[in-house]
Order: C-alpha cells, then structure tokens, then sequence
C-alpha cells in the first residue's frame, strides 16, 4: 500500500544475515538502552521483562493474534519469519532456556514458519492452536501449552515465576521478537534513530476501517512510533472527512475523535487521551456509522469472548454489553446511560485476567467520546446518516 | 502502610459467589448483581485494616472453595 | 463397668450418627449457597464443620469405650480391619469401614488448604458413601435392633438425608440461588 511514512525495518524483506549470540548480561544492557517495549498490547519494558525472569526459564513467543482486528503476527510469520525465529533464538541462548516454543493462532497459516524452523534445524516448537481474544493472554496460554484448557490462571503466580511445566515462563509478542532480532544486529542507537525518544522505534500498525469508503486499503504498515495518526490515515489515503473516531489499540483500547488527529501515535503522545498504542490496531469508524451502535456490537462480542471462568466477567460483560445495545436504539431510557456506568465500573479489577477491565475501558471510552451521541440518542435522534454500518 | 498489614485476595479461577465472605467482612466486601464479592475499597485486593484481621482469617477458612486468600500487603514489582 | 463403658458406647454412637446426619444436610444446605435464618450463608458451613467434628470425636470416645468393653470383644484390628470381628461381624465392619472413610475424610479436610480444592472436594464426595454406611451400622449393630427408639430416630435421619439429596437433585437447587449463567470449570483448578 502506498505510504508515505513509513520506515521499513521488520517487512523491509532483506537478508540480515545469521543472529548475533549474546550473554543474559549483554542482552539485558542492549534492550535497556533501546528502549524497547512489548508491541503485544501491555507496551512493558522489555528488559525489565527480560531481567525479571528466573534461572532456565521456558521462553514462549507469542503469535496468538488474537486481538480480532489485528493482522501483524500473520503478515510477519509471512514475510519475515526467520525475525521472529531469531528473537527467539536470541533469548533461548542468552537466557540458557529449558524449552522454547512459538504459538501460532488459528487465524495464521504457520507453513512459512515451520519451513525456516525446519531449514535452520532452529530448537524453537512451533504449537498451532485454537482460540479466541483471550487466548493470547500469557496464562491461558501458558495453560493451553501444557496440555490444560486455555483458561487464564490466578495473576498471584505470574508465569514468569511459574508457567510452561512449572517453570519460569517468558512471554514475548511476535513482533517484540522481531524488533529484538534487528536490535542484537543494528544496537541501540540505531533503534532509537527513529520514533520519539520516550517511546522509540517502528511498529506494526493494522489499519482497518468500519467501511471500504473510509479505509479503501486495509492492511498492515511499520511506521516509527511517533508519527501522527492524521500523517497514517493521510498515507493509507483515508478521506479523513468521511471518519467520525478512531479506536487506538485493539478492542479493549480507547477511542479517539476527529480533533485528535495530531495526536502522536506514541505511548506519552497517547496518553492525554487516555490511550496507548496497544496491540498497533487503528480502526476507523466511518461517520455514516451509528457509534453506539458499533459500541454495543464490539461490547457484545468482547462478551462472548469471556472465557467464561469467572464470574464478574461471565455475567457482567453481557449485561453491559445488553445494557448499551439498548442505549444505542434512539428513545432509549435516560436511566440506562447511568446503568452503563455502573456496570462498566462494577468489571473493573474482578476476575483472572484483564478482559473485563479492557472491555470495560472500551465501553467508557465510548460513554465518553461519544457523549454528545448519547445524548441525542436519549432525545430520540440518531445523528449518523444510514444507522449501521 | 504498616508493616505485616494484609490484603485479601481472591482467586478467581475458584470463586464461585458462595457469599460467605461478605456475611463476615462487610466492611471490606459486599456482592454483586449474581452475588459475586466486590471490594468496597476500589482496590483489587482490599488492604486489611489490623481491627478487622481476626474477620478476615475467619471469611478465609469460611470459604467452601478455598477462593481467598491474605497475601503481604506490600507486593514486588516486576 | 462393663455396662457403663457399654453405655457410653452406645450413647457416642447415637449422638455422633445424629451429627453426621446434621452434618450432610448442612453440606447440602451449604452447597446450595442459600442462607439460613440466624445462621447465615458462613454459619451454615461452619455448623456443618463443628457438627463433622464433634461427630468424629464422639466416634473416636465411642471405638475407645467399646474397644476397653469386654462384652464389646473389639480387637485394635477391628478398629482399622473391617470385617474381621467376634461380635456381629458384618454390621461391625461396616462400622469400621466407616471409621476408615472418616478418618480419610476429616485428615484430607483439614488439610484441604495444602492439598487444594480439586483433591479437597474428590474425596468429599466420600461422604455420601459413609453416611449410609455408618447408619447401617448403627442400625446393624444398635444393641436392641427391634428397640422402637433407634430405629425411629434411624427413620428420621434417613429421612432428613433423602429430603436434602432429593432438593440436591432437583433443579431448583440451582447456582446458589442467584440467577447466573454457570461458570466453565477448568478441569483442573489452581493447585
């Protein structure tokens, strides 16, 4: 896709040649001063990751893609495999793992990757597994790796003290590894060439749009961290007249409306907004779209996701979800706006994992981008032109 | 924070809203629409004040699932 | 002596099947998630646990008292050994099995936070076979079998047990008594 912007580090295509080897000690230094961070969804430190983990630990990547608009784990276990392996590889041989292993989602054909594995005789066990948006989070899948159902655990033992056959487990997205692989060869300085300085680099960007008039060219694009989500928007040739908001980061991430524009896509540039770049997920909402209405059907579907174990989140997710849908007929009850409320409160910080509070923190940021819809909807208006979309 | 202070924690993957614990610790917990705890403090898990640690021990050893759990009120960070 | 230690044999024996009872349809009561009017949902279960308890002790002052009776003539094997008795063999062993389960039962429980919840409630489901078990043997061994009193009391118990096990079967008896949708257990609960 035609993009101006872009820096073409990981979908660059080129041979890098063989991965550099590296002690535990000289790896931790060189992601230090990268500054790398997890490009998965939790944006963490890599090296206080990497620092954190235990003696022989079981090193897991994680191509789960399981956040549902995201396309980057499948175009890089397409176009540049070998990154990823090398990542891996990487932190196998500094960290003296017992196992490493990568897991593909369903979504993703994982014959290119398994090919490399195979051409390089690399140690890394490639496992293909089923699942949903939950399946990615690091304890269901750490669960699903040793042969139990995909449920996530209790986070008082994090994998990273005990996962993978009871060992010390680290967890690293797909796209992290690939970074890493480029760091070990090209260093710090280099990584830091672009991107902004609290948050350097490239990443990953899925840019999807509710319509083909408002995204005609959906895809994945690498752009430093820091560019301008109009600059990203301008380059995939969105009319950006036509979009109404962008939700930033993936389904349990924020939304973000059209006099945001010039928000930097970065984790400090995002956060006066309440944002992060998550998961690299843009998702434009075409202004012809019923907000509300797209709301409550991603509310719904997060609902279903619920892996279905605890009880805040099995129960409370789709009556939150039912509540908005209501709220996104026009004529709806004054009183549901507060019910909402209520309810997306009442899921915060209750159960194993962060899918209730991610869900919960998408349904806020709708309540709260979309307020003035809210409002005309309670008037009995509906202000898109042609409801769904 | 003083030190040895408790937080009271709830393993989810167990919980099944049985209620006891709130019947005994009303301060800290109250139930949900489906009778699940809530802490009433808004942290995940509520800091134990010292006056109510002997209530606390006692919603532990009532729960039928074993879901609860007093864990140092000072955690490591990653 | 004899007759005293005969007595107190039989009393504990009584006394302990009447908290057994008590203690299985706490179980039930307690399962179920429902509260009971000045007791609470955590008065339930801790009833049901002094109930289980205190039937244990009077089961260990019962073997003792009969085990010190002569007329009794109990072996120590007879205590752990079922079915190796002098005196009404069958119904003694039953008593032992029973014993046997108990012991299992009440260890395993009190060590439920150390064994964890999936071994914890594996061997509780013991109890639906003990129960029945230590009310044959007492109605198998209750000295005066044709004794109105014993067996009335043995109707009762039966009674209370199958009115509990029957609410148990019933779909009434729901998620604890709220309306939810069930969980999906793992089947393999945090260790």
């Amino acid at each position: 896709m035609a993009l101006t912007l872009t820096t073409q580090r990981l979908l660059a295509g080129l041979d890098h040649g063989p991965a550099p080897r590296l002690t535990a000690g000289g790896l931790v230094d060189l992601v230090e001063a990268s500054g790398l961070t997890g490009r998965g969804g939790g944006g963490f430190p890599t090296a206080r990751k990497i620092r954190s983990i235990g003696r022989r630990p079981v090193v897991v990547g994680n191509a789960m893609e399981s956040e549902y608009l995201s396309r980057k784990d499948a175009v890089l276990l397409r176009t540049a495999p070998g990154l990823v392996l090398d990542g891996l590889e990487i932190l196998a041989s500094a960290l003296r793992a017992r196992r490493v292993l990568l897991a593909v989602g369903h979504r993703i054909d994982p014959g290119r990757v398994r090919e490399e594995v195979a051409v390089r005789r690399s140690p890394v066990e490639v496992r293909h597994l089923a699942g949903g948006f939950v399946a990615g989070q690091e304890s269901a899948l750490v669960n699903r790796l040793d042969g139990r159902p995909g449920l996530p655990g209790d986070p008082l033992v994090p994998v990273r003290e005990r996962g993978v056959d009871g060992r010390p487990t680290l967890v690293v997205n797909a796209e992290t590894l690939a970074q890493l692989a480029l760091l070990a060869r090209y260093g710090a300085d280099w990584f830091r060439s672009v991107g902004t300085s609290e948050d350097p680099g490239t990443f990953l960007v899925s840019l999807t749009g509710s319509t083909r008039d408002v995204v005609p060219h959906p895809g994945v694009v690498e752009v430093p961290r820091g560019t301008s989500l109009r600059d990203v928007l301008n380059g995939a040739g969105t009319p950006v007249q036509r979009a109404r908001a962008v939700l930033v980061g993936g389904y349990h991430g924020t939304w973000l409306p059209m006099a945001a524009l010039d928000a930097p896509l970065s984790r400090g540039g995002l956060a006066p907004y309440g944002a992060t770049p998550g998961a690299g997920v843009l998702h434009v909402l075409d202004r012809r779209a019923c907000p509300l209405r797209t709301s409550a059907d991603v509310a719904s579907y997060l609902a279903r996701e619920s892996a279905g174990q605890c009880g805040p989140c099995l129960n409370g997710l789709p009556r939150m979800a039912d509540t908005l849908a209501r709220l996104a007929v026009p004529g709806a009850d004054p009183r549901l706006s507060a019910e909402v409320e209520r309810l997306q409160a009442l899921a915060r910080g209750r159960g194993a994992c962060a899918h209730p509070d991610g869900t919960a923190h998408f349904v806020a940021s709708s309540m709260r981008v979309f307020a003035g819809h809210v409002e005309a909807h309670l008037r009995g208006e509906c202000h898109a032109l042609g409801g769904a979309a | 924070m003083s030190r040895g202070a408790r937080r009271l924690h709830v393993d989810w993957t167990r919980c099944d809203g049985h209620g006891s614990c709130a019947e005994l610790l009303p301060e800290l917990l109250a139930l949900d629409d489906w009778g699940f705890p809530v802490s009433r403090t808004g942290e995940r898990d509520p800091e134990v004040p010292a006056v109510l640690e002997r209530h606390a021990r006692r919603a532990q050893k009532a729960c039928p699932l074993l879901a609860l759990r007093l864990i140092p009120a000072v955690t490591r960070a990653p | 002596m004899s007759e005293a230690l005969w007595a107190l044999g039989r009393g504990t024996g009584v006394v302990a099947l009447v908290m057994f009872t008590v203690t299985i349809v706490l179980g039930i009561l307690g399962r179920s998630g429902r509260s009971v009017a000045g007791l609470g949902r955590f008065g339930v279960t801790e009833v049901h646990r002094t109930a289980a308890l205190t039937g244990t002790t009077l089961v260990a002052v019962h073997v003792t008292s009969l085990f010190f009776d002569p007329y009794a003539q109990l072996r120590l094997v007879d205590v752990v050994f079922p079915f190796l008795g002098a005196y009404r063999p069958l119904w003694l062993g039953l008593g032992t099995l029973a014993v046997d389960l108990l012991l299992v039962v009440v260890t395993v429980s009190l060590l439920r936070e150390k064994v964890g919840p999936r071994v914890f409630r594996t061997v509780h489901w013991a109890t639906y076979a003990l129960w029945p078990i230590a009310l044959a043997h007492a109605v198998g061994n209750g000295t005066d079998r044709t004794s109105s009193w014993l067996l009335a009391l043995a109707a009762a118990c039966a009674g209370a047990v199958v009115v509990a096990v029957g609410w148990r079967l019933s779909p009434s008896y729901g998620e604890r008594g709220w309306s939810r949708t069930p969980r999906r257990l793992p089947s393999w609960p945090s260790p």
